[in-house]
């Protein structure tokens, strides 16, 4: 019997890794140290670990093609996954703290690289403390999307500076956004969601997407169907708050 | 003995300021709470008053003293969450700000209207001193997600206030004009060192790189240089493996030969350093064309363990100041050490000469006011070497705990089920 026959954690019908053995906490304490590799600047970012077929060797293969879709807070990677079917020729990351749940997205994307030659070579996972060390990943004006889908709601008032959106985070979700570039939030808990639409509307680089844009942008209608967190509340009946913005230049704000 | 390392962390260095006037008009010391100024134009200690008729005035450590860049204020701040601008003229205290958390870092904006503090959560907070009122209500600025700031300053042209933390992250972010509303822009990050950040100053701004040039200094014993408007590292210093203190491939002491303070003379074409084992001091060459670093000499001080905690100059007098001391030293009589040396001709006219004591300017007197004594006990420099670097570590240094713990506690959660 082979290694894969007998590893219980790999679905045999599809080949994709079970949820059920990369159960993890729901919560994770952002304050807490890491203990983890973190890159010194986004120069060393490796990408040939990454997206191996796009990138064979280690290095600065190819200076031109960089990471552009965030999503922050990934879980199980449902988006991503949706994501890198509709942006095939965009290179996009999942930015998760859990380090199981990690593991699980890890093994999700290359079990469905194995399924499927030639696709999904341009999504990956890495597991760090996005609140902490996005600068360290990504130039400025690099991404042109970041995503914030259910993010742990942190009600305590005490732990609101635990909120993956926040006034001042806002700041550095800025710099890393090209100009242009947008934010996507969406929660099922109402107060985070007032949070969030407030940080946002009060952040001065930041402008709220019109009706009309949200319809057209196709990207709007994963937010809530494409995660395991929309499914489950989609299936629960429940409501979501979403909130999505466009990095702008502040007007006369900076000298 | 659990109580032992939380008493190092209370040792705080001994800070020095010296008036950007090019007559030097005033030196001020901060060890612990104490804040001592000498008056050099007068040749006599300066009587500060604080209405609030607070003695000391600090009621806590003091970890950051400052004066603005035109000489008019000057600002202390620290463990007991105050801080105080002062009039250098009169030496009133015009204002005391509270904060809700400890002090570690001041900067005041080039044309002296706002103060810039950061507290232990990271965040940086602005008062505007315009209209002064005693008691102002600070508005917060910008902040670094839980990594506490260890330095803030402001550019050469005033565009930008730049923080360093204990992470390794120098962040660069537009001053806005008006900064009560938050600084919401970041210009660049500088990222490169590999340990805490410690210290930042400033190359001064040329026709070449009207922004000036920055110099930081990090636990990672070397001193980088930057271009701010991108946050490009230009060149890397490995100051202590260049001054003999420690060879390129073993690690004698981790962290020991950590960069404390940095201050640039002569526009910052000359940069002291001060390494947290080098009796003495280590010079730089800056060469702004080509944009590098070089280690110009080693100045050391003869007679005394001197390891400098904080570094001062005016602009052009020739004069290095140097402080090394601590607050509350553990198994001494002394409450508290400071001990004040001077290196003369630091801007190359003459051969720098670490000047004796009769020399100093002020003389005495000077070191009277400064040190709290004439004379200093010998036995004292070790043991405030000593202290310092507990203190440094505890500030600075992130508890490291064993994988061998972290897997320990992983093994005990109930959340874990089978992995293999």
């Amino acid at each position: 019997m082979s290694e894969t026959e007998i590893n219980p954690t790999i679905s045999k019908s599809t080949g994709l890794p079970r949820k059920r053995f990369y159960r993890a906490r729901a919560h994770s304490n952002p304050l807490s140290d890491s203990h983890f590799p973190v890159p010194i600047s986004p120069s060393q970012v490796d990408y040939s670990l990454h997206y191996p077929q796009l990138f064979p060797s280690s290095g600065q293969a190819d200076s031109s093609k960089k990471i552009q879709f965030a999503d922050v807070g990934c879980g199980f990677g449902g988006l991503l996954i949706s994501l890198s079917t509709l942006f095939p020729e965009t290179l996009m990351i999942g930015m998760e703290l859990r380090d199981k749940v990690t593991e699980y997205v890890k093994e999700r994307i290359s079990s469905l690289r194995i399924a499927n030659p030639g696709h999904y070579q341009n999504v990956s996972v890495v597991r760090t403390n996005s609140m902490k060390y996005i600068p360290n990943y990504f130039e400025k004006g690099q991404l042109s999307k970041m995503f914030f889908l259910f993010p742990d709601p942190h009600f305590k008032e005490k732990n609101h500076r635990r909120r993956v959106i926040s006034p001042f985070l806002l700041d550095e979700y800025a710099y890393v956004l090209e100009d242009g570039g947008i934010i996507y939030t969406i929660t099922d808990v109402e107060e985070l969601g007032d949070w969030m639409k407030s940080c946002l509307e009060n952040h001065p680089m930041f402008e709220a997407l019109t009706e009309k844009e949200l319809e057209a942008d196709p990207v709007v209608k994963l937010l809530s169907s494409a995660t395991e967190e929309g499914q489950k509340v989609a299936r629960n009946g429940g409501q979501t708050f979403q909130a999505v913005f466009r990095r702008i230049v502040p007007t006369n704000q900076a000298s | 003995m659990e109580s032992e390392p939380k008493k190092e962390t209370e040792v705080a260095p001994a800070l020095i300021a010296v008036h950007p006037d090019q007559s030097s008009v005033a030196v001020a010391v901060a060890v612990g709470p104490h804040l001592r100024v000498f008056d050099l134009a007068a040749g006599s200690a300066a009587s500060l008053i604080d209405d609030s008729d607070a003695v000391p005035f600090h009621k806590d450590n003091i970890r950051a003293v400052r004066f603005a860049a035109n000489g008019k204020l000057f600002v202390s701040a620290g463990d007991d969450k105050t801080v105080k601008v002062w009039s250098t003229q009169s030496w009133r205290c015009i204002t005391t700000v509270s904060s809700e958390k400890r002090v570690t870092a001041v900067a005041i904006s080039n044309d002296g209207t706002f103060v810039c503090f950061a507290d232990k959560f990271g965040l940086v907070w602005v008062v505007d001193l315009d209209p002064p009122l005693l008691d102002k209500k600070p508005a917060p600025l910008l902040s670094h997600y839980c990594s506490i700031i260890t330095s803030l300053e402001f550019s050469p042209d005033g565009r930008f206030i730049l923080s360093a933390d204990r992470d390794f992250k120098i962040r660069v972010t537009n001053f806005p004009n008006k900064p009560l509303n938050g600084a919401h822009q970041i210009q660049s990050f500088c990222l490169g060192h590999t340990e805490f950040v410690s210290c930042l100053a400033f190359v001064k701004s040329s026709q070449e790189c009207p922004q000036g040039l920055l110099v930081s200094g990090s636990g990672d014993s070397t001193v980088r240089l930057w271009d701010i408007t991108s946050g490009a590292l230009l060149d890397t210093c490995e100051v202590a493996i260049k001054a003999g203190l420690l060879e390129s491939n073993g690690k004698a002491e981790e962290h020991g030969h950590a960069v404390t303070d940095l201050w640039t003379v002569r526009d910052g074409l000359l940069v002291a350093v001060a390494i947290q084992s080098l009796h003495g001091i280590v010079l730089l060459n800056c060469n702004v064309s080509s944009q590098t670093l070089s280690v110009a000499k080693v100045v050391s001080v003869a007679g005394e363990a001197f390891v400098p905690t904080c570094l001062g100059s005016s602009s052009s007098t020739g004069n290095l100041w140097m402080v090394t001391g601590v607050s509350s030293l553990p198994g001494s009589n002394n409450p508290s050490l400071a001990r004040v040396r001077v290196i003369s001709g630091i801007d190359g006219k003459q051969e720098s000469v670490v000047l004796e004591d009769e020399s100093i300017p002020g003389g005495k007197k000077l070191l009277e006011t400064l040190q709290g004594t004439a004379s200093v006990d010998d036995n004292a420099f070790l043991a405030a070497a000593e202290a310092v670097k507990a203190a440094m570590y505890n500030l600075l240094i992130k508890k490291q705990y064993p994988s061998e713990n972290r897997e320990y506690r992983k093994k005990s959660r109930n959340d874990r089920k089978l992995k293999s």
